[in-house]
């Protein structure tokens, strides 16, 4: 069997649809929360959503329905409790995220489940997928999409500054409650892809990597889309290539090929910070005393391979810690050394 | 002090754009702004200041409705806090060290938040409104810099994104929360200018500051808070005559013993001193 044959195959397709709708949707609302500072509380409601699972196999029902129940309460706990922020606010939410993953674990053993049920949910089970997974997965997805792309405008707004949109007129609180909504579903849209305990990777290290090289919102935004996507598509292909030899789980894959990503980016938008704060031009301040260089055995000039810095109405060239700047005059130029 | 109505042909704004009657403000059970009353005409600019912890962001706070009031009633352009809907009309600055948040923003889209005010529900941004955004941006002289992320410029620049942001929505008041806290003296003055360009304009600005500096000769009334409440609303103060129990030399309405010169405490306990009790009192 190749490659193409396996891609073939109902359930791959499902996987693929699956992952190509998760890893779109994750990083949108993924952006809001690392806008907002809270990128772990995907991973919070992740845990909290192993009770929902629980609770779906105990009384026999889908377990994504009642996870999105359950996630949902726990978010708008969480907001609430954020809300009433006191300098315990992150211990609440600390006893929350463990409550939520032992209810979970205790709930399924008294469903009789084995640990192994569980653990489809808690590391993703992409190629086990059925019709009914898929479509609910899509109509999430597509909801999280319509929502976080269509109320940009508001969401950005609140997100970066709270004061600013109560006095603008925004209704904060249902934005904030709208957001943490929208993070539970992710989180149950992610379940089935990654796994809970590793949705919040989708959600949030497609912006770190994105937001690497961008500056602005938008296309950080549409950046971590892209690489949410490609992450997710070229992860679980990694794992069907490999799985004619070794058995990959293609959850922590996507994962992984995600975190890769960020670690190719992260040194290239380390050099384009340092080349712009090199880069920002000299104060043009009055001429402080400068040294006169008569002698230099080199012309500076474009390409010369020394850093060139606007400095008012010239250019210095950056040259052994000193500011070199041509100085023409009648019959001839020296250097001054500012 | 309060010049009364002005331009016939904005009809409505004719009614004060702040009033505030008896506010009083509870943070966490104590009592924080007591019985403050403050109005301000259209086309006033109010420099409201203090020292710290004298109430003065608190009561700016109070009159966008950021802190519910305890007590007391607050209208804006003559409608009632609880149903004014009018958030067009109102520019708000607020106190920030910087305008950055966990991901990278362009100058140009947090200025385009502030035009939220006037866009409809699902709507692209249309030409007024990125016209709009280009003059505020162009106003506080950030235009070279529209696309670069906030968070690399300077703590000045990062201040006038903010205003530039409230002026997006083209509005009629404008609070403003410290904008110069932090700032150096070029860009203090650099704001300074813009203000002015507001106050031209004809905009009404409620200016909270704990030093007015190169904003001086803008203000045309002076709030000094102490303690949460209002101790002093007048002609401009300079800068050291707000922290003067006495408020420089200005004559005030307030209770200010003109007869004790130096007399610090404002009580209304009667003071019976001599010469023993005093010589007591520096001994114990």
């Amino acid at each position: 069997m190749t490659v193409a044959d396996l891609f073939a195959m109902p359930f791959m397709q499902r996987a693929l649809i699956a992952a190509v709708v998760t890893g779109l949707a994750a990083p949108v609302v993924g952006t809001y929360l690392v806008q907002r500072r809270m990128a772990l509380m995907g991973d919070g409601l992740g845990h909290v959503a192993v009770t929902g699972v629980a609770l779906g196999l105990l009384t026999h029902t889908s377990p994504t329905w009642t996870a999105v129940i359950v996630a949902i309460a726990g978010a708008l706990l969480v907001e609430v409790i954020r809300e009433r922020a006191n300098a315990g606010g992150d211990v609440a939410l600390a006893l929350l995220f463990y409550g939520g993953l032992a209810g979970g674990v205790f709930l399924t053993g008294l469903a009789g489940e084995s640990a192994a049920s569980l653990q489809s949910y808690l590391f993703g089970s992409i190629t086990t997928i059925g019709i009914a997974d898929v479509l609910a997965t899509i109509i999430l997805a597509v909801v999280v999409l319509v929502v976080g792309l269509g109320l940009a405008p508001q969401l950005f707004t609140v997100a970066q500054d709270q004061e600013f949109a109560a006095v603008a007129g925004l209704r904060v609180r249902f934005y904030n409650l709208l957001v943490a909504v929208l993070a539970a579903v992710t989180v149950t849209v992610a379940m089935r892809t990654v796994g809970l305990l590793l949705v919040s990777a989708l959600m949030v290290v497609p912006v770190a990597t994105s937001q690497q090289v961008t500056n602005s919102f938008r296309a950080t935004l549409y950046g971590a889309m892209g690489l949410g996507l490609l992450a997710s598509a070229g992860g679980l292909g990694i794992s069907a290539v490999a799985s004619f030899r070794v058995t990959v789980a293609p959850g922590p894959t996507i994962v992984l090929v995600a975190l890769a990503f960020f670690l190719i980016t992260w040194p290239l938008g380390a050099w384009m910070r340092r080349r712009r704060r090199l880069q920002e031009p000299f104060a043009d301040l009055a001429a402080a005393e400068h040294t006169r260089v008569d002698e230099h055995a080199h012309e500076h000039g474009e390409d010369c391979g020394h850093l060139a810095v606007e400095h008012g109405d010239h250019v210095d060239y950056v040259h052994n810690g000193h500011r070199h700047a041509v100085h023409r005059v009648e019959g001839g130029h020296h250097y001054d050394e500012h | 002090m309060s010049r009364s109505a002005s331009d016939p042909t904005t009809g409505a704004s004719t009614a004060a754009p702040v009033q505030l009657r008896d506010g009083s403000v509870t943070i966490a059970g104590r009592p924080v702004i007591r019985q403050a009353s403050l109005t301000v005409a259209p086309g006033e600019f109010v420099a409201l200041m203090g020292a710290n912890g004298s109430g003065k962001s608190t009561l700016v706070r109070a009159l966008t409705g950021l802190r519910p009031l305890a007590g007391g009633t607050l209208e804006l352009f003559g409608t009632p806090f609880d149903s004014f809907r009018d958030w067009q009309r109102v520019g708000f600055v607020p106190q920030r060290a910087g305008a950055g948040s966990g991901v990278p923003a362009s100058v140009q889209e947090v200025v385009a938040s502030g035009r939220l005010t006037r866009r409809r529900l699902l709507r692209p941004l249309s030409r007024a409104d990125k016209a709009a955004i280009a003059r505020a941006i162009e106003l506080v002289g950030l235009t070279d810099k529209a696309k670069d992320g906030v968070s690399t410029l300077s703590g000045g620049q990062q201040q006038r994104t903010l205003i530039a942001r409230a002026l997006a929505g083209d509005p009629e008041l404008f609070f403003l929360d410290e904008p110069t806290a932090g700032v150096d003296l070029p860009n203090q003055k650099a704001l300074a200018d813009t203000l002015g360009r507001l106050k031209e304009r004809g905009s009404t600005v409620v200016l909270v500051a704990h030093e007015l500096g190169p904003m001086a000769p803008l203000v045309d009334r002076s709030v000094v808070m102490r303690d949460g409440r209002i101790a002093y609303d007048g002609a401009p103060l300079s800068d050291s005559a707000v922290h003067d129990p006495l408020f420089g030399d200005v004559h005030t309405q307030h209770h200010v013993h003109h007869d004790a010169p130096g007399a610090q405490q404002q009580d209304f306990a009667p003071k019976v001193t001599s010469l023993i009790e005093r010589t007591q009192g520096d001994q114990g």
